[in-house]
């Protein structure tokens, strides 16, 4: 396939990102979504990514679920390439033992949640660990019965998924993707498909996250308030590119481009 | 004759017969649903020699009568020197044909599961095999267990066609029974009360408890 050419095979250095966008492209047929995109987040930032819809927001956490192919460019995951293997000196298309390997570093939120409804939340935290980690049940069990405890959903645990309001399925569904370790958490408008009154849950458990781990994370989301209280950066994407980007206090308190400001101020008037 | 008094004395011969069809019905009921699951997993491959093959096989035996499948495996495939006992051609022919059917049930089954839970799936990691059997599979089940309860009744009615090949089933003993006594309305009767029985009080109540049980598994119930 496409080989690379001037891309590194690996990042070094103590100073590497954790999550490396490099010249990242991605269309649809004619569609270009994504344009030569560079973005790099460091071990342990919370980077949030905000935008007018459509703007290529959800695909920039697909491609680096690897739940979407890219078209141009090279996605380091902890130094590692991702979406390539090193072959020959080069960079070649990563197949998809590469990809599993590679992918145990990353974690998803949905905004839907995407619970396994034909399982308790308690088994669907343990699925990932038993089933792909290989993890005796009883240890899978007190990691996920931890991770439940810590989302507040402890109580729930033997419930079915049809059974929970959507605030307490999102809670398990971090709970689902916490216990496989990743370094990397990805949320896409966790708190979208909720009703006001249970958001509050939500973030909460991912502002926890944010506070108390050294969890690197990227968060979608048309949460002002929420991306500002607990962003070390904010991302403004426009027409699949980065527009802006700064510290969220900056970015909110003082945007420099007419872009920016236009949108914060419509979704300002919006609330 | 009465009634009563015809089934007083043919009740061996029908009740030997209606084992002879659970049998029937019990072997091609697990080659179908065998079948069911590999061709309709092979309709869904995006290699194109695979769900080639699914396809061509669904086409044929669903295009074609089950009771000229039945002939062909009984009577033609000896010609081609593959000899098959009445008994085995039986369930085979009737197995294959409500295979595929089955297929395309368990590939819209599969197709009707959300794109989410592959997507939640692979975000775990899970092995391509492993989404399938673990994630996919069980709920492609549930949507797809009221017309699979249909199949099977057709499935039980269609092996009445192996009494053709003189496989001694409950269709035959009656032919047997009525060419001697020629005591059609009792004898044919009979037959028509057992497969309704069969149907009615075995096959649908223990769809509907398969039914409840992946309900109660969902957490629905
Ligand atoms: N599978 C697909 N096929 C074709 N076009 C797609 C596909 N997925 C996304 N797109 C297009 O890519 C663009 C970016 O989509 P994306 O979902 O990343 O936007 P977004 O910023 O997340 O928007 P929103 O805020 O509405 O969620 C859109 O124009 C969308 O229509
Ligand atoms: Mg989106």
């Amino acid at each position: 396939m496409d080989d690379l050419k001037g891309f590194p095979q690996e990042l070094t250095g103590a100073d590497r990102p954790m999550v490396s966008f490099r010249k990242v492209g991605k269309a649809y047929g004619p569609l270009t979504v994504l344009d030569d995109l560079d973005l790099d987040v460091a071990e342990g930032e919370m980077v949030s990514i905000i935008g007018p819809s459509g703007s290529g927001k959800t695909t920039v956490l697909r491609m680096l679920m690897t739940l979407e192919e890219i078209n141009g460019g090279c996605i380091y995951i902890d130094g590692q390439p991702l979406t390539h293997m090193p072959k020959n000196g080069g960079l070649v298309r990563a197949n998809q033992r590469h990809l599993r390997a590679r992918r145990v570093d990353i974690g998803m939120c949905f905004q839907h949640f995407n619970l396994f409804p034909h399982m308790t939340a308690l088994e669907n935290c343990m699925e990932g660990p038993v089933q792909v980690l290989g993890m005796p049940k009883t240890e899978a069990r007190a990691r996920s019965e931890e991770l439940l405890e810590m989302v507040g959903m402890i109580e729930k645990r033997d419930q079915h998924p049809s059974r929970l309001s959507g605030g307490q399925q999102q809670r398990v569904a971090i709970a689902r993707a916490l216990a496989m370790r990743p370094k990397v958490m990805l949320f896409d408008e966790v708190t979208s498909a909720l009703d006001p009154e249970v958001i509050g849950e939500v973030t909460n458990v991912i502002r926890g996250l944010a506070s108390e781990h050294k969890l690197t994370m990227l968060m979608v989301t048309h949460q002002m308030g929420f991306a500002q209280d607990i962003s070390d950066r904010v991302c403004f994407f426009y027409g699949g590119k980065i527009e802006e980007q700064g510290p969220a206090s900056e970015l909110f308190g003082n945007p420099q481009r007419e872009r920016t400001q236009q949108f914060l101020s419509a979704v300002k008037e919006a609330v | 004759m009465t009634f009563f008094e015809f089934l007083v004395q043919y009740w061996p011969r029908l009740l030997s017969g209606a084992g002879v069809t659970v049998v029937q019905f019990f072997l091609a009921a697990v080659l179908g649903i065998a079948l069911s699951v590999t061709m309709g997993l092979m309709k869904l491959s995006p290699n194109r020699l695979v769900s080639g093959a699914a396809i061509t096989y669904i086409e044929f035996f669903r295009g074609t009568s089950l009771l000229v499948q039945l002939y062909w495996i009984f009577f033609v495939l000896p010609l081609f020197g593959l000899t098959i006992d009445k008994f085995t051609a039986g369930y085979i022919a009737v197995g294959m044909n409500i295979g595929a059917y089955g297929a395309e049930l368990v590939r819209g089954g599969i197709l009707s599961v959300p794109r989410g839970q592959w997507e939640a799936a692979l975000a775990l990691n899970m092995t391509p095999a492993k989404r399938m059997w673990r994630i996919i599979l069980p709920q492609a089940l549930v949507n797809m267990l009221p017309p699979w309860g249909n199949l099977m009744i057709e499935l039980l009615k269609g092996t009445a066609l192996v009494s053709l090949i003189s496989v001694a089933d409950l269709m035959f003993e009656a032919r047997q029974i009525n060419s001697s006594t020629f005591l059609s309305a009792q004898v044919f009767g009979a037959a028509l009360i057992i497969y309704y029985i069969m149907a009615r009080f075995m096959l649908t109540p223990s769809m509907r408890w398969l039914e409840r049980f992946m309900a109660r598994k969902m957490g629905r119930a």
